[in-house]
């Protein structure tokens, strides 16, 4: 089971992305300007700052080659994770409700959160368990999520104390109405290893991801 | 033609540069100073008008949390 990492210009997590996907299928690199999927079974979508976040976060990574064929994946049933840049991007392609807003308070923030786990309905929080907490590093400075959400589709909230950014309803991800798109603001793909990442937890979403991208 | 697109946040959106604006001004003694907000400001030589608004809502603006208002300048 082979799973895609895209690289955008000014992306810089598809390198953890890519090792954190390793830990459970193979890792395919997947480049902005190239529209070939390479038959891969499942997406991550990684952080950075693609386009420079010119004009908005994710704004313009959008219209690029591969996000064409990302979206046509997803609307096929495709298992997609965009995480923190990612997550802007596939807000800003319609492929997830909402958008991110500056942090509350205006500043790049960059520490351990606590997440809870509000469904296990999503193939990608299927191996956790409802009220779970996960601890993951959180990087970013557009963080702060708003929009109509439907309540079964909030994956994720900050644990009590660690909603930083303001996020509405302390919504930190969320998936689509079918469930095979997510996006999170923290960084699951730097929680894989007990060695660096303070926690190994976020190996939890991307072991859920390739079960289902095997099914 | 040359058009000016301004960009806001919706009202009712958080806008937090707003509110960091506002709470500066009166630090350096500029008082009655209220419902400040920060956006952004697009100028472009377009050949079709007609298409400004598209660009807007697909590109530009982000309709769910920016209002937009498109201005045509002349020359």
């Amino acid at each position: 089971m082979r799973l895609g990492v895209v690289t955008f210009p000014g992306t810089c997590d598809d390198v953890d992305a890519r090792l954190a996907v390793a830990k459970v299928a193979e890792p395919v690199a997947l480049w902005h300007g190239d529209a070939d999927l390479q038959g891969v079974d499942g997406v991550v979508v990684p952080g950075g700052f693609s386009y420079g976040d010119y004009l908005r976060a994710g704004a313009i990574a959008r219209f690029s080659p591969v996000m064409a064929s990302v979206i046509a994946f997803a609307n096929a049933g495709g298992p997609v994770l965009g995480i923190c840049n990612g997550f802007q991007i596939l807000c800003e392609a319609g492929l997830l409700p909402g958008a991110l807003l500056p942090n509350k308070d205006l500043r790049f923030v960059c520490r351990q959160v606590d997440l809870e786990v509000q469904t296990t309905a999503t193939p990608f929080t299927s191996t956790c368990e409802v009220g779970q907490h996960l601890s993951i590093p959180a990087k970013h400075q557009t963080g702060c999520f708003f929009g109509h959400v439907a309540p079964e589709q909030v994956v994720l909230r900050y644990a009590e104390g660690h909603n930083f950014n303001g996020s509405q309803d302390d919504i930190a991800g969320v998936v689509n109405a079918q469930g095979n798109v997510m996006g999170l603001m923290p960084h699951p793909e730097h929680a894989v290893d007990l060695l660096t990442g303070g926690s190994a937890d976020g190996l939890r979403l991307f072991e859920g991801m390739a079960r289902v991208a095997v099914a | 033609m040359r058009a000016r697109v301004l960009i806001r946040p919706k009202a009712g959106i958080l806008d937090p540069q707003g509110v960091a604006v506002e709470r500066a001004l009166p630090a350096l003694g500029f008082g009655g100073v209220a419902n400040v907000h920060v956006g952004r400001l697009v100028e472009l030589d377009v050949e079709d008008e007609g298409q400004l608004d598209d660009m807007c809502r697909k590109l530009l603006a982000n309709p769910l949390i920016e209002d937009y208002e498109i201005q045509t300048v002349s020359a």
